[in-house]
């Protein structure tokens, strides 16, 4: 039998699309985790608000698409502030573990407000890329995962150039370096953690309006956070770098799963290669190894 | 510190119990446990037996997260080792009741040591993180090892039976669980008096420390695992003869939350508090059942209990990691200590 080449193009292509997606979200996690140590499981809840709000825009509020977006994405920010604000910055200086229980009962609030306002009922996003079919030689990709690659890859070239040259975008690099070092330079540092969950949540929420207009938006949108997880482990939780890496290669991995063997192996792919990382590279590919004193 | 408890003899010292007023609580404790079956009625002995299998396994993640210091988000699949043993033994073999809940919290055990294996070489949120990784994995076998899980439709388990006496109802299985429970609180109080309870306890605080004072960590973490997915196991086979039918769905990542959340309510590495912690998140959802129902709302109040529910279970974690980090067993505290020298002082 002739091995079918095109399916594989065909499937590898879309896992780098859904992997787009991942890096965008994992970028969005390190982000926080750079700036304020803080491990997010939240990160698929805040995902989830960005796509709702913005479903919530468009329908019950009939605003255009590109105004719904637009105001989802801010109305995130505000919402990833507020969050940083109440529930993060008390537990300054907490044991991680608890700062990490803090995102879980986050992720649970989270979820029980979607629930509450729009009910647990799937939805679809309104319909807001072209689609027309794209064709990769002779591969075909679907319009909705090809477009939300090409936005998550500008994003993504956005926020690193962002990091780069901004001063905010500095300042948030050298708090990540040395936090005490950050502060006696004048940076204000309290200023910055709020940043960066600003950011990663207006981030989070552009990645929740692709992912709801590629597969629908629900209220178990979530569990692509768990993904994510993996995907930042797998890189290194504070490696830029690792994280769009990682996710390139799990949405890969993820979709030839889920192609050759069924859809129940896609989790189980994924996590057998966190396993395989934890043991033999425990920081991550392209994490700072910690050495720990007493 | 707690006067009027001089000790003269050294069983005295040793005592898990040693001043009078906790005999005369625990006698009042031991009476109400004895006649509540005889008050209630099928919904609270519903829920006791729920609660007492809750406080089982919420003690045996103490032991691992509480006092250990290594954050498990596996509990649930755990316990799912334990029921899905429990069960097939029961289907396939029917041994005994008690040998059947020994057998799982054993198979557990052994799940939980390959579990616990990269702890040494992981800690922290990598290790909550890997442990999250094993429920996948298990629930990936749970969902298709066809010839022993029975794949997606899972497996029915006949009522447990002892001596020709049949558990069917929860007043049965309340005489069945609690002193199981109670046995199992008591061991993993006692544990902590003891070399192996006193090592976990150094190495929560400091690890290396704890090397290097000459604990082998690997073992003593291994110990930890072992010990609280046996926990889990026992609890994950009362759970499978409570509700009878054990599926893959039956324990999801979110039920590993909820034993989280019990410990920290309850308070971290405290006997009670893991108690206090499994009573309190069992009884909070039904207690907001109650008040919905109270509240003057329309035919569709059902159709919003289940997102407050989840509100409420997220604010709860967040709320006392706030507000109260050490959890209901130091309000517990602080509550006895005001009466401890009542009306004396005020």
């Amino acid at each position: 039998m002739d091995f079918d080449w095109l399916f594989l193009a065909e499937i590898v292509l879309a896992g780098l699309g859904a992997g787009g997606l991942y890096a965008l979200t994992g970028l969005a996690f390190v982000m926080i985790y750079k700036a304020t140590r803080v491990v997010n499981l939240a990160i698929g809840e805040m995902l989830m608000i960005g796509a709702y709000l913005c479903f919530g825009l468009a329908t019950a509020m009939n605003m255009p698409m590109w105004l719904a977006i637009l105001v989802a994405v801010i109305g995130s920010g505000v919402a990833g502030a507020t969050l940083e604000r109440v529930a993060i910055r008390p537990m300054l200086g907490e044991s991680p573990i608890s700062v990490f229980m803090v995102t879980v009962g986050l992720a649970s609030i989270l979820v029980g407000v979607v629930e509450l306002i729009w009910t647990s009922e799937p939805r679809r996003l309104p319909e807001f890329m072209p689609s027309a079919p794209v064709m990769i030689g002779e591969a075909f990709v679907p319009p909705k995962v090809f477009y939300g690659f090409l936005v998550a890859a500008v994003l993504i070239g956005v926020a690193l150039a962002v990091f780069r040259f901004w001063r905010g975008g500095v300042a948030l690099r050298a708090t990540a370096s040395d936090q005490q070092a950050a502060y006696s330079m004048g940076i204000n540092v309290p200023k910055v953690f709020s940043l960066s969950w600003t950011v990663a949540a207006m981030i989070a929420a552009i990645a929740g309006v692709i992912v709801g207009a590629v597969g629908g938006i629900s209220s178990t949108m979530g569990v692509f956070g768990l993904s994510v997880l993996v995907v930042v482990i797998v890189g290194g939780l504070d490696s830029v770098l690792g994280a769009l890496v990682a996710g390139l290669f799990i949405g890969v991995v993820e979709s030839l799963a889920g192609g050759f063997l069924g859809g129940e192996f896609k989790l189980l792919a994924t996590f057998m290669i966190l396993i395989v990382v934890l043991l033999v590279r425990p920081y991550g590919l392209f994490g700072t190894h910690e050495i720990e004193r007493l | 510190m707690r006067i009027g408890t001089a000790r003269s003899s050294y069983r005295h010292d040793e005592s898990l119990f040693d001043s009078r007023t906790q005999h005369g609580w625990l006698a009042v404790l031991a009476v109400a446990l004895l006649g509540f079956p005889f008050l209630a009625d099928e919904y609270w002995l519903y829920l006791a037996c729920l609660v007492a299998i809750n406080i089982a396994s919420t003690t045996g993640l103490n032991i691992l997260t509480g006092y250990t210091g290594l954050v498990s988000l596996g509990q649930a699949a755990f316990m799912g080792i334990g029921a899905y043993t429990v069960a097939a033994l029961e289907q396939k073999l029917g041994t005994p009741v008690l040998l059947n809940l020994l057998a799982g919290g054993f198979v557990a055990m052994l799940g939980g040591l390959v579990v616990g294996l990269p702890s040494l070489r992981v800690k922290g949120l990598y290790l909550a993180i890997a442990t999250i990784a094993a429920s996948v994995v298990l629930h990936f076998v749970f969902a298709n090892w066809h010839a022993v899980t029975g794949g997606h439709s899972g497996i029915t388990v006949a009522p447990a039976e002892i001596l020709g006496v049949s558990f069917d109802t929860s007043f049965r299985l309340y005489w069945l669980f609690v002193p199981i429970t109670i046995l199992m609180v008591l061991g993993a109080a006692n544990l902590f008096r003891t070399r192996i309870g006193r090592a976990f306890i150094a190495i929560r605080d400091r690890d290396i420390s704890a090397e290097v004072l000459g604990i082998p960590l690997l073992r003593y973490k291994l110990l930890s695992f072992g010990l609280s997915s046996f926990y889990a196991g026992v609890a994950g086979g009362m759970w499978a003869y409570f509700f009878r039918v054990v599926t893959p769905e039956s324990f999801p990542l979110i039920m590993s939350i909820f034993f989280l959340a019990a410990v920290i309510v309850g308070g971290m590495g405290t006997i009670l508090g893991a108690i206090l912690g499994a009573i309190f998140m069992t009884m909070v959802p039904e207690a907001l059942k109650l008040i919905v129902g109270w509240l003057p709302l329309s035919a569709d109040a059902t159709l919003i209990l289940s997102p407050v529910r989840t509100i409420v279970f997220g604010a709860l974690i967040v709320g006392f990691l706030v507000f109260e980090p050490l959890g209901l067993q130091e309000i517990w505290r602080r509550i006895r200590r005001f009466f401890h020298l009542w009306p004396f002082r005020a």
